[in-house]
């Protein structure tokens, strides 16, 4: 005789697997209403998608690469959301931490052995990133100013203050858009230079440090009292209070940890990657990290898979623009609102009926098992 | 420096263009206000101001006549508005979620549209005469400037010479004031966003009195945004609203969900943009602080240093019935 099923919850595949992938279908349907729209044929264009993400060695790597970036910016958004915290300033953030990434190169690169410097880097990048979350994190907690709407603000902000810094003080020579290179021999070998069989592209060894990012931020909100706290606080305020937790400080330590986290992603594209501070190196990344956490659930190994979806979006769409004359890499854009809508903002769409359904069929279930008994 | 900063603050031509950076803030403002007032978060105002702009101007260019541009605006405004009330309102999604989405949305298609339809890498035609808003010189302008010292110049320079939208801003405004506080239709709407169960149980639909109010904010937007692409350039461009939504909505919570306290924080941050084009003649500071000081200027405000403001007390829930 099988168990009494609770009638609340759907069973864990059905919640984390089907209902996400099905709404991600969806999105991809009504994208490929979009194709049609500009007259380009929607089956040819999600082949040139997956073939330039997946189908090469080289556009695996360079999917990976991405994969990089977006765990860090996804675990960001994620760790703030936990704490009922939007933290849309993963791009202003990212940004300084480029900043940090930078001071640290351009004055020890010839000095420090690279161990040495890339700790160094880890540290400051992350540091850079949580100093700019700060102020927003405070402000929240002290004067009750949104975090959505200043963390906005301060992308902005970041965006102002690094255009003069770059042009003006740590640019090489004058008005420059970006700094020096770092020194060859200081700088994080990417992975065809390590091994031979990988392909010329961007993709190095930081993904080791975002997949161990990935793995602190589970232990750390699911086996820390900290993480407990940053939990309760998301959960409902009025609780933590009175169960002593100090809210304010929680909220504040929150944010700084999801700057750091965002921040950290110019290990990858600043010391990594590119060797240099560009301006506006982010290039959205930031952004598209609220769709990894929403798609990924906002649990460490959700934001992984969702970060190699999204990955493989931007690689392949590069190629879309150069296959399909009608099409252009904005079209990403569209893509990824719609996997944010359908996954996030009308998630009940499905999960409510499912639900419904499913707590239908645990009832007769349930009923009939109290008849035989 | 400060000599300068002021002379160039006191400038009528930093106030006539200050006048026209604010317009866009305050038909947006004005969106947002009745949102909020309703029980909507409305982070999506940016997205539906670009999509209005990108409509406009495709619109007028294909057809050659600035109401359809006008039109097919409100019209895209107000679908991706019920968009959103579908999602908050119908499916108790997550507010900030759903905006988000809708501008990610708006960001891409613009220009996935416009380079498919004009094939000018996102941008639409230049808009001809009469195809777009052009600037509308009050009666007596220029006596009034030859024969009165310092009205006439305000009037000359700063009132006289601007497009109809930016007036109809003003009308907007008024209307506004006067439909959520002189009439009932607004009392219902300000009592969905502070107590929706009163109304409810007064026989009225919560949702109901919500999807108005978003019609509203979607045709305002989509005004607001029309002004871009139709009043101050002649032309869509890829991104044009750049975080017009974003000023609205905390221009909104400034004016702390008033519509004149709101209309003042627009002309304040509109002002303070138009420093910044003024500001390239200061010796010693970068342009990029003028760049920052909307922004920065922005957050001290939201830090409530003008007092506390209080936001509707039913904001960014879902109505749910009691049985």
């Amino acid at each position: 005789m099988s168990a009494k099923l609770k009638n609340t919850e759907l069973p864990w595949w059905m919640s984390v697997v089907l209902v996400p992938l099905t709404q991600l279908v969806l999105a991809l349907f009504v994208s490929s209403l979009v194709v049609l729209m500009v007259g380009e044929d929607p089956i040819k264009a999600l082949k040139v998608l997956i073939t330039g993400a997946v189908g090469t060695n080289e556009g695996l790597s360079y999917t990976l690469y991405y994969t990089t970036n977006l765990i860090f910016t996804g675990l960001a958004v994620a760790i703030a959301f936990h704490a009922g915290l939007f933290n849309i300033g993963g791009e202003g953030q990212a940004y300084l931490g480029g900043l940090g990434v930078a001071l640290v190169c351009l004055s020890f690169d010839s000095v420090l052995p690279l161990p040495i410097l890339f700790i160094l880097v880890i540290l400051s990048s992350a540091l850079f990133g949580a100093l700019w979350a700060f102020l927003p994190g405070f402000l929240q907690a002290q004067r009750g100013a949104h975090v959505v709407v200043t963390t906005i603000m301060f992308n902005y902000i970041a965006a102002a203050l690094m255009n003069y810094l770059i042009v003006y003080k740590i640019g090489s020579g004058q008005a420059s858009n970006e700094t020096r290179y770092f020194a060859e021999d200081a700088v994080m070998p990417k992975f065809y230079q390590l091994f031979d069989g990988f392909e010329n592209s961007l993709f190095n060894p930081t993904i080791f440090l975002a997949l161990f990012s990935a793995f602190a931020v589970w232990y750390l909100l699911w086996r820390t009292r900290l993480g407990y706290a940053i939990r309760v606080v998301g959960f409902n305020q009025k609780a933590a209070t009175y169960a002593g937790i100090p809210v304010k400080r929680i909220v504040v330590i929150t944010m700084m940890i999801s700057g750091a986290l965002a921040g950290l992603m110019a290990v990858n594209e600043v010391y990594s990657a590119q060797n240099r501070l560009i301006l506006s190196f982010t290039g959205g990344i930031g952004f598209i990290g609220i769709a990894v956490a929403l798609m990924g659930r906002n649990h460490p190994l959700g934001i992984i898979f969702a970060a190699f979806l999204f990955g493989a979006l931007l690689q392949g769409g590069t190629e879309l623009q150069f296959e399909m004359q009608n099409l252009s890499r904005e079209l990403i854009l569209v893509i990824q609102g719609l996997v944010i809508f359908f996954t996030a903002a009308l998630d009940q769409l499905l999960r409510g009926p499912l639900e419904r359904w499913y707590s239908y069929r645990v009832m007769l279930q349930n009923n009939k098992l109290m008849a035989e008994a | 420096m400060l000599e300068q900063i002021w002379a160039a603050l006191a400038s009528w031509t930093t106030l006539d263009s200050g006048l026209r950076y604010a317009t866009p803030l305050i038909f947006a403002a004005m969106a947002g206000l009745i949102a909020e007032r309703s029980g909507t978060v409305d982070i999506g105002l940016e997205g539906k101001m670009l999509a209005g702009a990108f409509a406009g101007a495709a619109a007028a260019s294909v057809t050659g006549s600035i109401l359809l541009g006008v039109l097919a605006a409100m019209l895209i405004g107000m679908l991706l508005s019920l968009v959103h009330g579908l999602a908050t309102i119908k499916y108790k999604g997550d507010h900030v979620i759903s905006g988000l989405a809708i501008n990610f949305f708006a960001s891409g298609m613009t220009i996935t549209l416009g380079h498919a339809w004009f094939k000018r890498g996102g941008q639409t035609p230049t808009l001809g005469d009469g195809q777009r808003f052009t600037d509308i010189t009050l009666p007596f302008a220029e006596t009034l400037k030859n024969n009165v010292p310092i009205f006439g110049d305000f009037y000359a320079d700063v009132l006289s010479g601007q497009t109809l939208l930016v007036y109809l801003s003003f009308v907007v405004v008024f209307l506004v004031w006067w439909m959520l506080f002189k009439t009932t239709f607004g009392l219902r709407l300000r009592a969905v966003g502070e107590e929706p169960s009163a109304v409810d149980s007064a026989g009225i639909s919560v949702a109901g009195m919500r999807y108005k109010a978003l019609i509203l904010t979607g045709i305002l937007c989509g005004v607001g945004g029309a002004y871009f692409s139709m009043a101050q350039n002649a032309q869509f461009g890829r991104e044009m609203t750049a975080g017009a939504g974003y000023i609205a909505l905390a221009a909104v919570i400034t004016g702390k969900w008033r519509p004149w306290g709101t209309l003042a924080a627009c002309l304040l941050f509109g002002v303070l943009t138009a420093l910044e084009g003024r500001m390239a003649v200061v010796q010693g500071v970068p342009t990029q602080v003028f760049t920052a000081l909307p922004y920065i200027i922005t957050v001290i405000l939201l830090a409530g240093f003008i007092g506390k403001s209080i936001a509707p007390k039913a904001i960014g829930k879902p109505y749910v019935k009691e049985r």
